[in-house]
C-alpha cells in the first residue's frame, strides 16, 4: 500500500461540499501548525480547547443527532476524565504508570456510570433521561465541591505531570524552526493526535450498521423495534460510547492545564457550551463538532477583545458603551447563536453541504420548526 | 348479538404440531374494555388468512399482541414451536414475525433505499450481527444495498432510492410499509389494511406482491382488509373478529355466506362492504 485510503479513513463521509473539505482541512492543518506560526499562550490555549471541545462536543452529537437523546450528564464524564487524571497524579505521583492507571480507572468508572445510567432511565420517555442527566450533572458538581480530601474541593486540584510532558523538559538540545520542543509541545501534539484519532473514531462508528441504527431510533424508535432492533440495548450502548469519548476529552483538558476543577469541567456553562457548538455546527454529523467548536472557541475567546475595543470607542455615548462592555460578551454570543440557529438551523455543516434554496437531502427541518425544537431543549435545560 | 363460536371450522381444529403461529386463548383489555377476547386459533404455512371485521373490532390490537407492542394481559402466542409470548417486539421481529402497520410507520428522514436496507441489515446475522457492529463501514456491504435495491424494484419504486421517506406520497409510503415487510423475509407476515388510501393504480401492484409471496412461497400471510373482493380472491381462509372475540372462520364462500356473517354485519347482501369495514 503506497497511498493513504482517505476515504476509508474517514468512513465514507464525505463532508458533501468542498468549502466544507476545504475548511476541515484549514482546521487541522492550523492546529498543526500553531505551535510555530502563533506566539500568545492566549491563542495556543484557544487551539488546544477547540481540539476538546471537538471531541466532547462529536461526543455529545452522538447522542443528540445520532441517538435522538438529550442527555446533560456529558460534562459528568468529561470531569471524570479531568477528575481520574488529576486525582492518581496527585495520590500516584507524577509518572507514566499512574496516568496511565488515572485514565483507564476514569475509562471504566464511565462506562459503569453510563451503563447505570442508561439501564435506569433509557427505557422511559427520553424527557425522563434528560431530567435524570440533569439532575446527576447537578450531584457530581456538589459531590466534587464536598469531597475536598480527594477532589480538593473549589479549589480543584493542581499536579505535576509525568517528567517529558511538563514545560521545563527539553525534549530537543536545539530549536526546531524556531521553536523550543519542551513538554508543553508534546503536550500539545498529543492532545492533537488524540483529537484527530478520536473524532475519526467516533465518525467510524456513527458509518457503521450500528450507527445507522442509531439514525433509525433517532428517526422512529417504535419501527426500529419492530424491524428487530432492541432499541434499548442500542441506547446504552450509544450512551456508553459517548461517555467514553467525553471522558477522554476530559483526560485531555487535564493533560492541558495540569489542573482539575469543578468550573473547568463540571459546570453548567460547559454544558451550555457544547450544546452551543453542535447546533451551531450541525447536528447529527460529527464534522459539526470540528467547526463549531472552532468558529465558537474563537468567537468567545475573541469576542471580549473586539468588545474591550468598541467599547472603549464609543464611550462618549452613555449607553451604548454599556452594551458593549466586554462583560456583556456572553450576551452578543447568545445574540449571535440566537441569529445562527433561526438562518442556519442546519448548523454551518448544512448549510454548506445544502445546495442553495433546495432542502437538504437528509429532509433536514425547516428553520422555524429547527428553533422551536432548540427552543424545546433550551427550556428543558431550564 | 350471537356469541357462538359453532363457526369455527377445521383449520382452528387442525393439528396443532403443524401450525406455524397460535395463539391461545389471547386477550388484552383496556381499562376493562375488552379489545381482544380470548382468542385462540392457528395459522398455517401457505395459507392467506383474511381477518375481518368492523372497525374497532380489535383486529390491530391482534397484531400487536402477536408482535408485542402490546402485553398480553391473558393467553399466549406460540410461534412454531416455541411460545414467544414473554419476548421483546424485536426478539419476535428476529424470529421471523414480520408487521407492517395500519398507519405508516417509516423512518422519515432517511432515504427510501435506507429504509429497506435497515430491514435487511437487522435480519442479517452472519456479518453484521443484527447491527451490533461498530467498526465496518456500513456502505462496504454492496450485497446489503443490492438486496435492498432489487426489492425496491419489486415494488417499482427504485426511481425513488435516495429520496427522503418524508418528501414521498402517502401511495409510495404506504407500498414502502409493505415493502419493509418483504424485507424482513419472516416467516408469517401480518399486513393490516396495507391498501388504505392508495389510489386506484397503485392498488393491484401491493396486492400482485401479497398474491406472489402466497403462491411462490410456504409463507403464513395475514391480511386484514376491508375490500370484500380483494378478500374474496386472495384468501384461503376467513376470520371473523367482532368486539374483540372470534365469531366466525371457515372458507371464504363459507363465511361469507354463514347466517352469523350475513346477519351480524353485512346485513342484506348489497351492503356487504359497508357492513364489514
Ligand atoms: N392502546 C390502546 N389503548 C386503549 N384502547 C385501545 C388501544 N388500542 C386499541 N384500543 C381500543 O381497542 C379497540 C380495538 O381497536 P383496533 O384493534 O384498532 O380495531 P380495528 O383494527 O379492528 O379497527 C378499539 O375500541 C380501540 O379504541
Ligand atoms: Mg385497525
Amino acid at each position: 500500500m503506497t497511498t493513504l485510503d482517505w476515504a476509508r479513513l474517514i468512513s465514507k463521509d464525505r463532508p458533501g461540499s468542498r468549502v466544507l473539505a476545504i475548511l476541515l482541512i484549514a482546521i487541522v492543518a492550523g492546529l498543526l501548525f500553531a505551535p510555530f506560526a502563533l506566539t500568545g499562550a492566549k491563542a495556543i490555549s484557544i487551539c488546544v480547547k477547540i481540539m476538546i471541545f471537538a471531541v466532547l462536543a462529536a461526543s455529545f452529537d452522538l447522542l443528540l443527532g445520532y441517538t435522538g437523546i438529550v442527555s446533560f450528564a456529558h460534562t459528568v464524564f468529561f470531569g471524570i476524565g479531568a477528575y481520574g487524571v488529576g486525582i492518581a497524579l496527585t495520590r500516584l505521583g507524577a509518572s507514566w504508570t499512574s496516568l496511565a492507571a488515572g485514565i483507564l480507572t476514569a475509562i471504566l468508572l464511565s462506562i459503569l456510570l453510563a451503563l447505570v445510567i442508561g439501564l435506569f432511565s433509557l427505557r422511559v420517555r427520553a424527557i425522563f433521561f434528560s431530567m435524570i442527566t440533569l439532575a446527576l450533572s447537578a450531584a457530581a458538581q456538589t459531590l466534587a465541591t464536598q469531597l475536598s480530601g480527594l477532589t480538593g474541593g473549589e479549589d480543584g486540584l493542581v499536579f505535576r505531570l509525568p517528567p517529558g510532558l511538563m514545560p521545563n523538559a527539553r525534549l530537543l538540545d536545539s530549536k526546531l524552526l524556531g521553536l523550543t520542543i519542551d513538554g508543553k509541545v508534546l503536550c500539545y501534539y498529543l492532545i492533537l493526535a488524540m483529537s484527530v484519532t478520536f473524532v475519526l473514531a467516533m465518525l467510524r462508528i456513527v458509518n457503521s450498521p450500528f450507527g445507522r441504527v442509531l439514525l433509525a431510533i433517532r428517526d422512529n424508535e417504535f419501527r426500529a423495534e419492530a424491524i428487530g432492533y432492541p432499541v434499548f440495548v442500542f441506547r446504552t450502548l450509544s450512551n456508553v460510547a459517548a461517555a467514553v469519548f467525553a471522558c477522554t476529552s476530559g483526560v485531555m483538558l487535564s493533560l492541558w492545564l495540569r489542573y482539575a476543577g469543578p468550573d473547568a469541567s463540571l459546570s453548567f456553562e460547559i454544558m451550555l457550551d457544547i450544546l452551543m457548538i453542535v447546533i451551531i455546527g450541525g447536528v447529527g454529523t460529527i464534522y459539526g463538532s470540528v467547526v463549531g467548536a472552532t468558529a465558537f472557541l474563537i468567537a468567545q475567546g475573541y469576542l471580549q477583545d473586539l468588545l474591550k475595543a468598541s467599547s472603549a470607542a464609543s464611550h462618549i455615548l452613555p449607553g451604548i458603551d454599556q452594551v458593549l462592555s466586554p462583560d456583556r460578551w456572553m450576551l452578543w454570543l447568545g445574540l449571535l447563536f440566537i441569529l445562527a440557529v433561526y438562518y442556519f438551523p442546519a448548523g454551518l455543516v448544512g448549510v454548506l453541504r445544502r445546495p442553495a434554496g433546495k432542502l437538504n437531502a437528509k429532509g433536514g427541518r425547516p428553520a422555524k420548526d429547527r428553533f422551536i425544537m432548540i427552543y424545546r431543549w433550551m427550556g428543558r435545560a431550564r | 348479538m350471537p356469541a357462538s363460536r359453532s363457526e369455527s371450522v377445521s383449520y382452528s381444529n387442525a393439528n396443532a404440531s403443524q401450525a406455524i403461529l397460535r395463539t391461545v386463548d389471547l386477550g388484552v383489555s383496556f381499562g376493562g374494555h375488552q379489545a381482544v377476547n380470548a382468542v385462540s386459533t392457528s395459522f398455517h404455512g401457505g395459507a392467506l388468512t383474511a381477518i375481518v371485521g368492523p372497525n374497532g373490532a380489535g383486529k390491530t390490537t391482534y397484531f400487536n399482541l402477536i408482535s408485542g407492542q402490546i402485553a398480553a394481559s391473558q393467553g399466549e402466542v406460540w410461534l412454531s414451536s416455541e411460545n414467544v409470548t414473554a419476548l421483546s417486539v424485536s426478539q419476535r421481529a428476529r424470529k421471523g414475525l414480520g408487521r407492517a402497520f395500519q398507519l405508516t410507520n417509516l423512518f422519515p428522514r432517511l432515504s427510501v433505499l435506507e429504509n429497506i436496507r435497515l430491514v435487511a441489515q437487522s435480519m442479517q446475522s452472519g456479518r453484521h450481527h443484527h447491527g451490533f457492529d461498530f467498526w465496518r463501514i456500513w456502505s462496504d456491504a454492496a450485497d446489503l444495498i443490492e438486496h435492498a435495491t432489487d426489492i425496491l424494484r419489486s415494488v417499482s419504486m427504485a426511481a425513488q432510492l435516495g429520496d427522503p421517506v418524508a418528501t414521498l406520497s402517502h401511495g409510495d409510503q404506504r407500498k414502502l410499509e409493505v415493502a419493509m415487510l418483504i424485507a424482513m423475509n419472516p416467516t408469517v407476515y401480518m399486513f393490516d389494511e396495507p391498501t388504505a388510501g392508495m389510489s386506484a393504480d397503485e392498488v393491484p401492484v401491493v396486492l400482485d406482491l401479497i398474491r406472489d409471496l402466497k403462491t411462490h412461497s410456504h409463507k403464513t400471510i395475514l391480511l386484514v382488509e376491508h375490500k370484500m373482493d380483494v378478500v374474496r380472491d386472495l384468501a384461503d381462509r376467513i376470520v371473523v373478529l367482532h368486539n374483540g372475540q372470534l365469531v366466525a372462520d371457515g372458507e371464504p364462500a363459507e363465511v361469507i355466506n354463514s347466517d352469523i356473517v350475513q346477519e351480524a354485519y353485512l346485513g342484506t347482501r348489497g351492503g356487504a362492504r359497508r357492513g364489514l369495514m
